[in-house]
This record gives structure tokens, C-alpha cells and sequence, in this order.
């Protein structure tokens, strides 16, 4: 059983951090009702006894998880260290400073990484050292602000230098084009060049689409038609039955991004007939290095309360998969090109409801003519809590160059009239030069996806062998 | 005389678990006492407390797949794992090739090389290696590739029999004709035969013949270990009509591998029904083989939505005619096969209709092509069971439709990258890409 270690950087991550680990220990409570250490737990927690070292038993002593949280201002870490969840994370797994990044990402990534390199780098083989096998990093960032974005991208950067075997699964909360941070396109796009290039796989999550999302549930929820409603806290942004009581605003839509944290390691951390690994990921869905942005959608999205509704959900499961409304980012899959498709699926599903739904979904999605039946399939015996069975599909699609493309232009908008440049360009270590490499970068990356829409060359000729 | 197994990878390890028990399932019924002897000596060994513990060694390298194997055989009561007889890591090789032959194999290669040899000593006579694996992961393909390799080093005399599963064409595994044409193109030269099951046939044979509803991987696992098992249990063969053979894999590949250059070999086993069904139904020899014949001749892999409308050409006037021009353009052109049956009444079956020597290629002589092997036990249930293992063109269309994907896939170079960074170039895809294709021209061209 391989292990994984979760850096979450700036107020984003950190708050999306927390809804994770309050989301992982109510699944492994649900699952292990014996309390013992398993594999599974071992994958994103540590069992330690009174003295702080790993604890040799079998039962659960005390939790400790796998994680080093950074923040530049002090607001978030401290709430996390007066919240219910203190007693997972030990004071030297946190990284704070004092005044935060200002979301200015030179601030983030030049002055505070140079700053605290060390102590990051520290504490972060300080928690590899207690890995038996590390497979995975997960960084959890956004990309708007300074210190998710800029130092983020910059602890992205070590781990790659120090780790350079291990995986780094980044999912970054794209800002929306009517986001308050004025900065923000400078951010993200800085972020992006980052992203790109030090990634294995980044997992795009856009705060308009979780609004979406809130809102459909709770619409359901309100509108009382017979035969509609949702059983209470079986929904995909409730945390009921966590540690952490008291909700907070942001925790619904956070509890959308943990989720999706939570069903991409299920075929890892739990048993399963067809299992998936982390670095199985990585191999399938991204066929050229640096194209490696992956479209996810969760379903489903609430359990219906009423239990003599016909079982027919599974199928209306898959085709879900694949509407816009699950999405946890704004783009259009289906008018562009599939490069790949993974579907995993955790709980009751068999194998010939799988072939069934592929079969009948394949003619509908076009797919690149090179990989026209690109699926990887896995499928984990442990259901989520709260439901039955649920679906993820995570795609790498050529439709994320028009998230990419817009916020290019937000980018060029501002950049045009230089307008707020003086604040970064006043960070030592900050030029010009990084934001036209920036720019580029993210010019070529849009390139890149559109060069595989266009009609490649009919089947190459196949080897002959000489008679 | 003993068969050791090596189970690789998730597929390798589900599919011998289901073999073992269908083995000793069928060995535990009734009125078989020298059948469950023979299957008994050959598949398993006794501990000292009377358990019998089966002889194979179990690799992956991840673990979660040996620990559900391992529970699973010893809920049966009946037999169960060596103590010491599994291998496991903890990352798996992430459906990556490169990342099992190149990287896994060699770092493992001593641990599992002595876990085969353990079991190779503790057999009194070796009658071969037999090796489960998919084609389509990582860990089966590339590590399996690369044991074989080492195993073929070792024990040259050894017989090697690779039993690989394909997998759905619509896809399990994004990678995997990749994975595929790199694990074919090498084992062609390292195996003695490579005994062929597709997830797809086996699939439709569990919806449309057994009819079972929500199809499980176990269900697809149940039925390919019922097919290799009706294989691998005793049976008297024209060199030994009296006593079961002892020698069944040198058997197997003397009659069906008679050049090195034709080593795929194919399964077909009827009937196949519900437990349900079968409680209701009756078969005679006649009509199983004529069934069968003409599932051989019209490359059918199940018995139902055969063509009946192929036919073998009328016989060849003169040795020099090329019977090509008189071919159904759907015909299936055998080099050899091997029929086996069991069940009651087996030797009244008349069998002559496999020696029709329109069926094989014109070089090789009929006596050579065909043979068959006989048990009057009945087969897991089965009052008559019939097999057919065959050398043919059957999966020519399988294997073309692999290589297709695959090189349109190399062609635009994706997911390359992930290959060379682990050793793999493009010169070694090539090459593999060469390999198969000059295989699909032998069998196209018998």
C-alpha cells in the first residue's frame, strides 16, 4: 500500500484541506468500524502512540495526518488550530507567517519561498521519512491569490527537485472572471506557466461551476416535489457526520473539491476488482507531458430520498458523467475532442453495467481519431458514504484551452495597460522577462490543445513485411 | 508429473485462484478416484496436516489483489496458498510496460526466480511452467514478459505455456495495444505457445449463454479458468489409453506447435450454460461436434450466431492445387488441433470430421494435425464437455485490430513519453511493431 502527502498552501487550500481530512476520517470511520490501523487509513494518516512516534499496534491510537500546511497569515492556520480537527496535524506540520502575500503571487513565490525553503523542505521529508512507500503528493492551491498561487507553485517546484519520483496531483481553484482579486489573471497565468511544466497532472476546479452545483442541490432540497426529495446530508457538499460540527460559508462548495480528492484514492486506498492506482492516473490520461489539465465530474451529486424510486440511477449515473452540470469546471467537452476518459466507480456496480454504459456513451463523445476507445475503467468495492455507488470521470479534453484561452485575454487586458505591474516588478527576483515567459507559455499550451483538433494524416501506413 | 503455475499481476492472480477451485472442485466429484490422484499430484502438494496447498507462486506488485487471492482460496476449506508462495510490492507498475519490464522485473528478478524454484524442487517431475497474465496492465504484461524471459534462461527444457488475456476492444486500459504489441512481440520468442482468452468472447459467452445478468469479473474469471481447467485435467491421450497422461503440456505443444513460427493458440469449449439450463438439458456427441467443427471452421468462439454458411473447400484434386481460390472467404485454416473430450458415453463420439484434411494447411500431414484426448469423468458438472484447442486463423482479426490501434496511436506519438522514461524507445517500439506484423503475415498467408 503506497501513501500520500497533502501540502495545502494559502487560505484556498487550506480551507479546502480541512473539508478533505473531515471528509477522509468519516469515510474511514464508516468503513473501519473496528478501529483498527488498516492499509487503507495508512494511506493519508499516521497511527502514533503517547510519544509522538509511529505506533507499532494494530488498533487506532491517535491520528496524525499526512500533511504540511503553509499559509502566509495566520488567520486560517489558527483556526485550524483551535477547530476539532487540532489534534490531527502537530504544530510543526504548520508553515505560517504574518502579513500574507497581499495577492501579489511575486510576494508568494519569490519572497516567502526564498524565506521558508528550508523549513519547507523540512517538514516535508520530515513526513516522507514516515512513508513506507510514497507514491503521491497532493497539492491543494488556488491560483488567484499570492500565497496559494505564487508559493504554491513555488513548493510545486521543490517537490519535483527533491521528489522527483514521486507524483504531483495539484488541484487548483480557478478564479472566475468576476473575481474581486483585481490581480487575479496576473496570478493564475504566472501560476500556469508553473503548473505546466512541474505537474504530472492538474486538476482544474472553478469556483462559478461549485456555485452551480450548491445551488442545483439546495434548489432540489427546497422545491418539495413528491418524489424529489433528497435524503438530508446524502449529498455530495454535506459534511454531516464529520468531526468538525459548526459550517462554515465556503464549506459546501470546499466539500465538492474534497470529495473529488477522496474518489480519485479510493481504488487506492480500498480494495477493489479492477484497481486503479495513483500513477495509473497519470500513464493513461496524459499522452503528451505537457498537456496533463484533466476535466473531472462527479456523480452523483445527492441520494434521493425516496426508496421506491426505480433502480434504474445507474445508467442515468453515466450520462450524468458527462453533462455539464457536473462539472467542476465551465467547458464544453462535447463539441470538443475526448484525448482520454477514466471512469471510476466505487461501490455496487458491475462489470456489464460498465461495458453496457461504455457501449452505449462511446458514439456520442468524439473522441481524437488516434485514441478512438481511450477508457481506462476501475472499479472499488467501497461505496462513499451516503450512496450506494458513485461515478467519476476525469477526462483530458482540448476543451480546457477556452478556460485557458479567457483567461489569457483577462491577462493581456490588464497587462496591455501595464496596470498594477509596479507590485510585482518591486518583488526582488520578479522581471518582466517572467511574465512574457508566462504568457507564452500559456500562448503555447492553447497551441498545443488546438493542434490535435485539426485532421491529422488518415491511418499512417501500416509496416510491411517483405514475401 | 507436476505443473507449476505463476499467477501475474491482478487478472494472472484472479484468473488462477478461479482455475484452482474449479480444479478441485472438479476433482471432488463423484466416482473419480484416479482422476482427483492425477489432478491432485499434478496441481497440488500435501502438507504434513493433510492440507493441500496448490503449486504456484503469486506476483504483483501491489498488494491488495494476493491478500483478496489468498482469503478467497481459503474460504474454499478445500485447498489454499503456500505460506511463502506469494510476492508483492507496495506501488503497483501504473499500466506501464516499460515500467514492469524494465524497472520491476529486473529489481524483483531473484526474489521470484527463488520462489519458482522452490516450487519447481518440490515437484518429483517438472511437466511444465503455465503462467497466467493480461496483456493490457503493467505488471502481467511487463513483469510477466520479463519472468518468462528469466524462466527460459533458466530452464531451458522446460516447457512454457503463457496463457494472457486480451483485453475489451473498447477499453479497459488507455495503453493498452500499446501494452499488448510489446508484450506479444516478446513472448513470441521466449514461449513455447500462447494459449489466447479475449474479455470480449468471454464476456458475450456469459451474457448470451449463461445468461447471467449483471456480469461480474469474477463471472468472466469463472468461465476462462472452467475453459483452461478442461485443458489441464487428466486425460488419456493415444500414446497412453489406459493411464492418464503424464506429460500433458509436452503433449499440448508437440501436436499443436510445430513451427516456431505459429505459437497462438485458441480455446473454444462447449456447452457452456446456466446451472439452471443445464439441470434441463441433454447433449449428444454427435451434435457437440458438429457444433464444434463448424465453430473451428467459421473462427466462432461460442455456440450461438455461428455461420453456418462457411464451409471447408471440397477436397484437393492433386497435392499441387492450392486450395486458396476454393476457400469461403470466412474460413478458418488450421495448422493443428486438439480435441478433448469428456463425459459419458466418450467413446462412441465419432470424431472423423476433424481429419478432413481441408481443414489444415496442405504442408503438414493430417496425422500430425490432429489428435485428440479423452476422460470418461465428467468435466465441473458437465455430463459431456467438449474442447477444442486449436492453431488457426482465428485470431488474426483480434490481433490485426490490436496492432491497428496501436500503430495509429504510435503514429501521433502519444503517451511515448511515458514509455522512454522508463527505457523503452521509440526503436524498441518498432521493432515490436515489426515482430507482430511479420506474425500477422505467417498466419494470414498459411
Amino acid at each position: 500500500m503506497t501513501q500520500s502527502i497533502v501540502v495545502q498552501v494559502g487560505q484556498c487550500g487550506n480551507q479546502v484541506g480541512c473539508r478533505f481530512w473531515d471528509l477522509a476520517l468519516r469515510e474511514h470511520a464508516h468503513v473501519n468500524q473496528v478501529g483498527v490501523y488498516d492499509e487503507a487509513l495508512s494511506s493519508f494518516f499516521r497511527n502514533v502512540d503517547q510519544r509522538g512516534a509511529d505506533s507499532s499496534g494494530d488498533k487506532i491510537t491517535a491520528l496524525k495526518a499526512r500533511a504540511v500546511l503553509v499559509d502566509m497569515e495566520e488567520g486560517v492556520l489558527g483556526e485550524i488550530l483551535q477547530g476539532p480537527l487540532r489534534s490531527l496535524f502537530s504544530s510543526t506540520q504548520l508553515i505560517s507567517d504574518v502579513s500574507g502575500s497581499g495577492n501579489n503571487w511575486a510576494v508568494g513565490h519569490h519572497t516567502y519561498g526564498l524565506a521558508y525553503r528550508e523549513q519547507i523542505v523540512d517538514q516535508v521529508r520530515k513526513a516522507a521519512e514516515h512513508c513506507d512507500c510514497l507514491q503521491c503528493f497532493f497539492l491543494i492551491h488556488s491560483m488567484g491569490g499570492g500565497t496559494g498561487s505564487g508559493l504554491g507553485t513555488f513548493v510545486l517546484k521543490l517537490l519535483e527537485d527533491e521528489f522527483p519520483e514521486v507524483y504531483r496531483i495539484v488541484t487548483s481553484v480557478y478564479p472566475t472572471a468576476e473575481d474581486d482579486v483585481i490581480t487575479s489573471p496576473y496570478n493564475s497565468v504566472l501560476a500556469m506557466k508553473e503548473l505546466t511544466e512541474h505537474a504530472d497532472c492538474v486538476l482544474p476546479v472553478d469556483n462559478q461551476s461549485l456555485v452551480d452545483i450548491v445551488g442545483k442541490i439546495q434548489h432540489m432540497s427546497n422545491t418539495g416535489k413528491p418524489g424529489c426529495t433528497i435524503k438530508k446530508d446524502c449529498t455530495i457538499i454535506s459534511g454531516q457526520g464529520g468531526v468538525v460540527k459548526v459550517e462554515k460559508p465556503f464549506d459546501a462548495m470546499n466539500n465538492i473539491v474534497a470529495n473529488l480528492l477522496l474518489n480519485i484514492t479510493s481504488s487506492a486506498r480500498f480494495e477493489g476488482s479492477l484497481n486503479m492506482d495513483l500513477n495509473e492516473i497519470a500513464m493513461n490520461l496524459v499522452p503528451f507531458p505537457r498537456l496533463h489539465y484533466l476535466l473531472s465530474s462527479l456523480t452523483p451529486l445527492y441520494t434521493l430520498a425516496d426508496v421506491s424510486v426505480p433502480p434504474r440511477r445507474l445508467d442515468q449515473m453515466f450520462s450524468d458523467a458527462f453533462s455539464k452540470e457536473h462539472q467542476l469546471i465551465r467547458a464544453d467537452p462535447k463539441h470538443n475532442l475526448y484525448l482520454a476518459c477514466a471512469l471510476m466507480l466505487r461501490g455496487n456496480v458491475q462489470l456489464s453495467d460498465l461495458r453496457r454504459n461504455i457501449e452505449r456513451l462511446r458514439p456520442t463523445l468524439p473522441f481524437v481519431p488516434w485514441n478512438q476507445e481511450g477508457w481506462k475503467t476501475s472499479l472499488c468495492s467501497v461505496p462513499p458514504v451516503c450512496h450506494s455507488h458513485s461515478l467519476l470521470a476525469l477526462a483530458n479534453n482540448t476543451c480546457v484551452k477556452s478556460t485557458f484561452f479567457e483567461l489569457k485575454e483577462r491577462f493581456v487586458k490588464l497587462y496591455r495597460r501595464k496596470a498594477h505591474l509596479h507590485h510585482y516588478l518591486a518583488v526582488d527576483g520578479m522581471e518582466l522577462a517572467g511574465f512574457n515567459e508566462a504568457l507564452s507559455s500559456i500562448s503555447a499550451l492553447i497551441e498545443e490543445y488546438t493542434h490535435l483538433e485539426s485532421p491529422l494524416m488518415p491511418n499512417a501506413p501500416r509496416l510491411t513485411i517483405a514475401t | 508429473m507436476s505443473v507449476v503455475s505463476l499467477q501475474l499481476g491482478q487478472c494472472g492472480n484472479q484468473i488462477g485462484q478461479e482455475l484452482f477451485s474449479v480444479i478441485c472442485d472438479d476433482s471432488n466429484g463423484p466416482n473419480r478416484k484416479k482422476y482427483k490422484q492425477c489432478s491432485d499430484e499434478r496441481f497440488f502438494y500435501e502438507t504434513s496436516t493433510g492440507e493441500l496447498v496448490a503449486r504456484s507462486v503469486l506476483v504483483d506488485m501491489e498488494p491488495k489483489v494476493i491478500s483478496q487471492v489468498v482469503v478467497n482460496a481459503s474460504k474454499s476449506g478445500r485447498w489454499r496458498y503456500g505460506d511463502k508462495a506469494c510476492f508483492s510490492q507496495k506501488q503497483g507498475s501504473g499500466n506501464n510496460w516499460a515500467n514492469g519490464f524494465c524497472v520491476h522485473g529486473p529489481r524483483h528478478e531473484e526474489a521470484v526466480e527463488n520462489l519458482v524454484r522452490r516450487e519447481i524442487e518440490r515437484c518429483d517431475r517438472l511437466a511444465g511452467i503455465f503462467t497466467m497474465m493480461s496483456v493490457a496492465g503493467g505488471t502481467g504484461s511487463g513483469v510477466g514478459t520479463y519472468i518468462t524471459q528469466r524462466l527460459r534462461d533458466l530452464y531451458p527444457n522446460s516447457f512454457i505455456l503463457n496463457q494472457v488475456t486480451w483485453p475489451y476492444g473498447a477499453g479497459e486500459v488507455i495503453v493498452q495495444n500499446y501494452n499488448s504489441v510489446l508484450t506479444l512481440s516478446h513472448l513470441y520468442q521466449l514461449s513455447d505457445a500462447i494459449l489466447v482468452h479475449e474479455n470480449d468472447t468471454v464476456h458475450k459467452i456469459c451474457s448470451r449463454l449463461m445468461n447471467i445478468k449483471h456480469i461480474s469479473i469474477s463471472d468472466v474469471n469463472k468461465v476462462i479458468a472452467h475453459q483452461l481447467a478442461s485443458v489441464l485435467q487428466p486425460a488419456y491421450t493415444a500414446d497412453s489409453p489406459s493411464h492418464y497422461c503424464t506429460n500433458p503440456i509436452g503433449e499440448l505443444m508437440s501436436t499443436l506447435v510445430c513451427h516456431p513460427e505459429y505459437k497462438l493458440l485458441s480455446l473454444c469449449n462447449i456447452p457452456q450454460m446456466s446451472s439452471t439450463s443445464l439441470a434441463y438439458s441433454v447433449f449428444h456427441w454427435p451434435g457437440l461436434l458438429k457444433h464444434l467443427r463448424q465453430m473451428l471452421i467459421a473462427s466462432a468462439r461460442m455456440e450461438e450466431g455461428i455461420d453456418w454458411t462457411v464451409s471447408a473447400p471440397s477436397a484437393v484434386t492433386s497435392r499441387g492445387e492450392s486450395a486458396t481460390n476454393s476457400r469461403h472467404k470466412n474460413f478458418n485454416l488450421s495448422l493443428a488441433n486438439l480435441l478433448i473430450l469428456r463425459g459419458k458415453d466418450v467413446s462412441t463420439a465419432v470424431i472423423d470430421g476433424f481429419k478432413d484434411p481441408a481443414l489444415y494447411v496442405p504442408w503438414l500431414n493430417t496425422e500430425n494435425s490432429f489428435s485428440t484426448w479423452s476422460s470418461p469423468v465428467a468435466f465441473n458438472g458437465y455430463e459431456k464437455s467438449a474442447t477444442l484447442v486449436s492453431n488457426n486463423q482465428s485470431l488474426l482479426k483480434p490481433l490485426n485490430n490490436i496492432v491497428r490501434k496501436a500503430w495509429n496511436m504510435f503514429a501521433s506519438r502519444a503517451y511515448v513519453h511515458q514509455y522512454t522514461k522508463f527505457g523503452i524507445s521509440e526503436e524498441d517500439f518498432l521493432d515490436s511493431f515489426t515482430a507482430l506484423e511479420q506474425i500477422i503475415s505467417s498466419y494470414t498467408h498459411l
